[in-house]
């Protein structure tokens, strides 16, 4: 960590700065974004990510379709999003100028990498004349770098080749910067050391470039846009930078840890769920168990048999695999098995956008199945909320035997931020109490195991093969109350459906009370779900800031809502509910509680910012 | 009951009424079942029969073991994740043609190249009993039903090629008619290591009567019916007389006398090049002539969760159990004071 007193004169302090770096897929921008990421975590900054990735892997080179992008907001105090317009923009050639320059603040600042902005380049972006000359980039400030070229330069003397050298200019756009906003330069130099290792040509030619874009920003006269951005004052404790899919994934383990008994994760690959199997595959010392399933239906299927066997069942998936998972849920409900069934929501319908963000799932979590067929539904807020998220799907799928969905999307799953870490010893415990003895008498008088008899949760037993004389036969028809014996009989299924209802409502009664932030004399609250946690954090922050008054409830159980939230939203005059979708959550409230809920939309592929729902809400609380 | 108990059929059949149309080539192969498993030296408990949907599917209400009833066409699916994460478990898997090869057509070929450990039992009725008589994937070309009043068009699976075609390691087949032919063929299965397919011929007396009654009725089998018997040269008739020869690849019928006994083609289920075991099950489709049952193949190859276990003792044996503090500290970290 570097000693901030220590910062140069010239260095003038800001409390936060947005950065964007972009460039075609195969510059290596996420990467870059990433690094400079790691080293402001590790020098202390609050800090959010936003990737974005085109959706094809190989785009022709140099078009708008093959922008990729990697934003970064870093804070000296405590942030929620990865900000609304960057500061700063990074183009590594003239799409991600086209594509990227209506984001950036007015008068921003412009770091170009010259070498790209050729006539072919320039062409394929659609520019007739090149931005650099022809003073449309007046209003900004502008710092140029043949970035490319020098970067070939420092490797010559390093024997690498023109072609691999040019490989490396990311690092040389890293290096230049990592000096503009005065990062500590070791750990980049240690990552780039550690995973190259091995490959020495690369570890040199990647370290000259970084040196080489340091040494351009001290010797280049740039100082007058140098910045920095103090470390953030975070609680004590010890941090790490964490995306939303890597925090689930670790919850999930955590969770079958806590229960004692092993993850089974069934998955067929899909954006933006697919590091979910990724993660978890690495981590076979816990005892996971990853199959990657034929289709998205054998995954939820095989997750079920496992759960059936007595393992923690998951699958995850996105959109479009949730879709076909809908008749194997129906069985999961009838089957009353504890089943964790993740939806990273992405823009649909079908293939839609799928590597962009979006949640309009909702509906489909509640209702994506035919007959009655209730389950929990657990939402993520923010990228390590998918921790807790996946810890409390599964304590509910377990206690209550029951398939819970998880519904996080594209933006928390890719998104990072600062997570202070929990300690294992101090996370709840998740009982599991396999059925071990008889629990009923039959006609006779004989003591008998009915694998529909229920306990005070209204759940039923979960009695797992091998268990010595509880053998019973289970399936998707209906069962008699108790017996689980088949039953066609009409009052039976009536108060079969009634029971499943019941029971799953019966979840709420676990749930912590609702907490209400803000302001409770407001005449308006905001109510949330899931990643719009950050964008209404950071909004209602401003309204409270310029003497508005605002209160807010975000929602993490979306089913069964919490009991005491029909009395909180009828005590204030407005209800607004900002969605990433055409107002699902809006339509259940009024359902609901028959509250005028009033709906903020916004489906566009990308999250809501703190300015535009800062606006929304103050017209419409005015 | 305690491990060494010695049970009876009555232990393995459960109080549940038997619901098929009676005269169902089902009950057969349910009391062969019943009586097969108190040979095969495994505990009730530690039985599971995973089932889809069709009237094959009701299989698992009627024994008394561990049993599941689930949707159609899913379950090699939900077995193979049962059978993953519990190898000490017998996984027993039964459903029809419909049930197998249609809907589920891709999870059963799919658990099959996976080899994981199941006993996969395939009722072949060439017809969709449950839903009153619909043509099925293995009915033959121009069958005349309720869906299909001028005939089918699309040709049949044949079940025991689509299994080899999906890599299986072991492949049979059987009919409902004969109960100790049954009880082999599913000894055999049973014993198997990975993913085992038995399909058995099975009379639907309602909707699709006599379908195999060329092949299976008892004064017919002895011509109709070619017993593949390991390292035996591979022959049928009340004789013996007629054999089967690989010419080129193909096989082919012919009368002994003519071949001599040397030409005739040898058997070999161990066989890993499933070629061979494949020209047996073109020999032939159309259940009106000579058709080879008993196993075309029984290859040693990894267990799919075999291997699925071994990847987590190296994992465990390399990194230790997991810890997950260590886990949570795995990513760079530093510290707020
Ligand atoms: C998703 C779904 N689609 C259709 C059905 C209706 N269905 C039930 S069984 C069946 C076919 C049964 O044929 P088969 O699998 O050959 O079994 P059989 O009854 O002949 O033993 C069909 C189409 C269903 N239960 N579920
Ligand atoms: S319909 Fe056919 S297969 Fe189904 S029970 Fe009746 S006879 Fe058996
Ligand atoms: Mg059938």
């Amino acid at each position: 960590m570097i000693n901030t007193e220590e910062l140069l004169p010239e260095v003038r302090e800001v409390e936060r700065i947005i950065v964007r770096f972009a460039g075609d897929s195969g510059d290596g921008m996420q990467l870059t974004g990433d690094r400079f990421t790691s080293a402001s975590a590790l020098f202390g900054n609050d800090l959010a990510t936003l990737p974005e990735f085109p959706a094809e892997i190989r785009a022709p080179a140099g078009t708008l379709a093959g922008v990729s992008a990697f934003q970064v907001h870093i804070s000296d105090h405590d942030i929620t999003t990865p900000g609304d317009a960057p500061n700063v923009l990074v183009t590594m050639n003239p799409a991600a100028m086209m594509a990227e320059l209506p984001r950036l603040e007015s008068g921003g600042t412009i770091i170009v990498n010259t070498d790209a902005f050729n006539e072919r380049n320039l062409a394929k972006a659609g520019y007739q004349v090149n931005p650099l000359e022809d003073g449309s980039l007046d209003g900004y400030s502008v710092i140029t770098a043949p970035m490319t070229d020098l970067t070939k330069q420092v490797c010559k003397d390093l024997g690498v080749k023109p072609r691999d050298a040019e490989r490396s200019k990311n690092f040389f756009a890293l290096g230049l910067v990592s000096w503009l906003f005065s990062r500590p330069t070791d750990p980049s130099l240690h990552w780039i050391r550690e995973k190259f290792a091995g490959r020495d040509a690369v570890i040199a030619a990647n370290e000259a470039a970084f040196k080489a874009g340091h040494a351009f920003g001290e010797t280049a006269e740039l100082s007058a846009s140098r910045l920095a951005v103090r470390p953030a004052r975070f609680d004590p404790g010890t941090y790490t930078n964490i995306n939303g899919n890597t925090a689930l994934s670790w919850g999930l383990i955590a969770a079958s840890q806590k229960a004692g008994i092993p993850i089974f994760l069934g998955s067929y690959p899909i954006t933006p769920a697919s590091d979910i199997l990724h993660e978890l595959a690495k981590h076979k010392n816990f005892g996971v168990r990853t199959l990657q399933a034929e289709d998205e239906i054998a995954a939820i299927g095989a997750a079920l048999g496992a759960s059936y066997g007595g393992h923690l069942g998951v699958t995850a998936t996105s959109g479009p695999g949730l879709a076909l998972k809908g008749e194997t849920l129906g069985l999961a409900v009838s089957l009353e098995l504890p089943l964790v069934v993740i939806d990273i929501q992405r823009g649909g319908p079908s293939t839609g956008l799928p590597t962009k963000t979006e949640a309009a799932d909702l509906m489909m979590a509640h209702y994506g199945r035919h007959g009655e067929a209730p389950l929990p539904i657990v939402s993520a807020n923010s990228p390590s909320d998918c921790f807790r998220a996946a810890f409390e799907a599964v304590r509910i799928a377990v206690r209550y035997r029951t398939p819970v969905i998880l519904l996080s999307d594209g933006y928390l799953a890719n998104g990072t931020e600062p997570w202070r870490l929990p300690v294992a010893k101090d996370l709840p415990n998740i009982p599991v109490d396999f059925a071990s003895s008889a629990n009923a008498l039959n006609e006779d008088g004989e003591e008998v195991f009915w694998p529909y008899v229920r306990n005070d949760d209204l759940a039923r037993p979960w009695a797992v093969p091998g268990t010595e004389n509880l053998m019973h036969r289970i399936g998707g028809i209906e069962k008699e109350d108790g017996t689980g014996n088949i039953s066609y009989d009409p009052e039976n299924h009536g108060r079969m459906v009634a029971i499943r209802d019941e029971r799953i409502k019966k979840v709420a009664d676990s749930y912590p009370p609702t907490v209400v932030e803000g302001d409770s004399d407001a005449d308006a609250v905001i109510v949330g779900w899931g990643s719009t946690w950050g964008a209404i954090t950071s909004a209602i922050g401003r309204m409270r800031r310029a003497g508005d008054k605002v209160a807010r409830v975000h929602l993490t159980n979306l089913y069964p809502l919490p009991n005491d939230l029909g009395d909180i939203l009828r005590r204030f005059e407005t209800v607004i509910v900002p969605e990433m979708n055409l107002g699902q959550l809006s339509k259940i409230l009024r359902a609901e509680y028959l509250v005028d809920a009033k709906s903020i939309c916004k489906v566009e592929g990308q999250p809501f910012t703190a300015a535009e729902l800062h606006q929304q809400f103050r017209e419409m609380t005015q | 009951m305690s491990d060494s108990a010695v049970t009876t059929k009555k232990d393995w059949t459960s109080d549940q009424e038997v619901r098929w149309c009676p005269g169902c080539g089902d009950y057969s192969i349910l009391t062969a079942m019943q009586l097969l498993m108190p040979e095969l030296g495994t505990r009730r408990e530690d039985t599971v029969f995973v089932s889809g949907i069709g009237c094959a599917a009701r299989f698992p209400y009627y024994m008394n073991t561990y049993g599941l009833h689930a949707i159609h066409g899913r379950s090699p699916a939900i077995a193979t994740g049962l059978a993953m994460a519990r190898r000490d478990l017998d996984v027993w898997v039964v459903g029809g043609d419909g049930d197998m090869l249609s809907i589920g057509g891709n999870h059963l070929i799919h658990a099959l190249r996976r080899n994981v450990n199941l006993t996969i039992l395939l009722f072949n009725n060439q017809i969709y009993g449950l839903t009153k008589g619909q043509y099925s994937p293995t009915s033959e070309v121009g069958k005349v039903t309720k869906s299909t009043p001028m005939g089918s068009l699309d040709t049949p699976f044949n079940p025991i090629s689509v299994a080899l075609g999906a890599e299986a390691s072991f492949v049979a087949r059987t009919h409902d008619m004969d109960r100790a032919h049954m009880q082999e063929v599913f000894r055999r299965a049973h014993n198997h290591r990975g993913a085992a397919i038995v399909e058995v011929y099975q009379n639907c007396n309602v909707f699709n009567d006599g379908a195999f009654a060329a092949l299976t009725k008892k004064d017919a089998r002895a011509h109709m019916l070619i017993p593949l018997v390991h390292a035996e040269p591979v022959r049928f008739g009340p004789d013996g007389e007629r054999g089967v020869i690989l010419d080129d690849g193909v096989a082919r019928i012919v009368s002994v006398d003519e071949v001599g006994v040397e030409a005739l083609h040898v058997h070999d289920e161990t066989a890993e090049d499933l070629s061979v075991a494949f020209a047996l099950s073109r020999l032939a489709d159309d259940r009106q002539s000579p058709t080879p049952i008993g196993v075309y193949c029984a290859v040693d190859r990894l267990e799919y969760g075999g291997g699925i276990d071994a990847q987590i003792a190296a994992a465990q044996a390399d990194r230790g159990p997991g810890d997950l503090d260590a886990l949570l500290h795995s990513l760079p970290t530093w510290e707020v004071n």
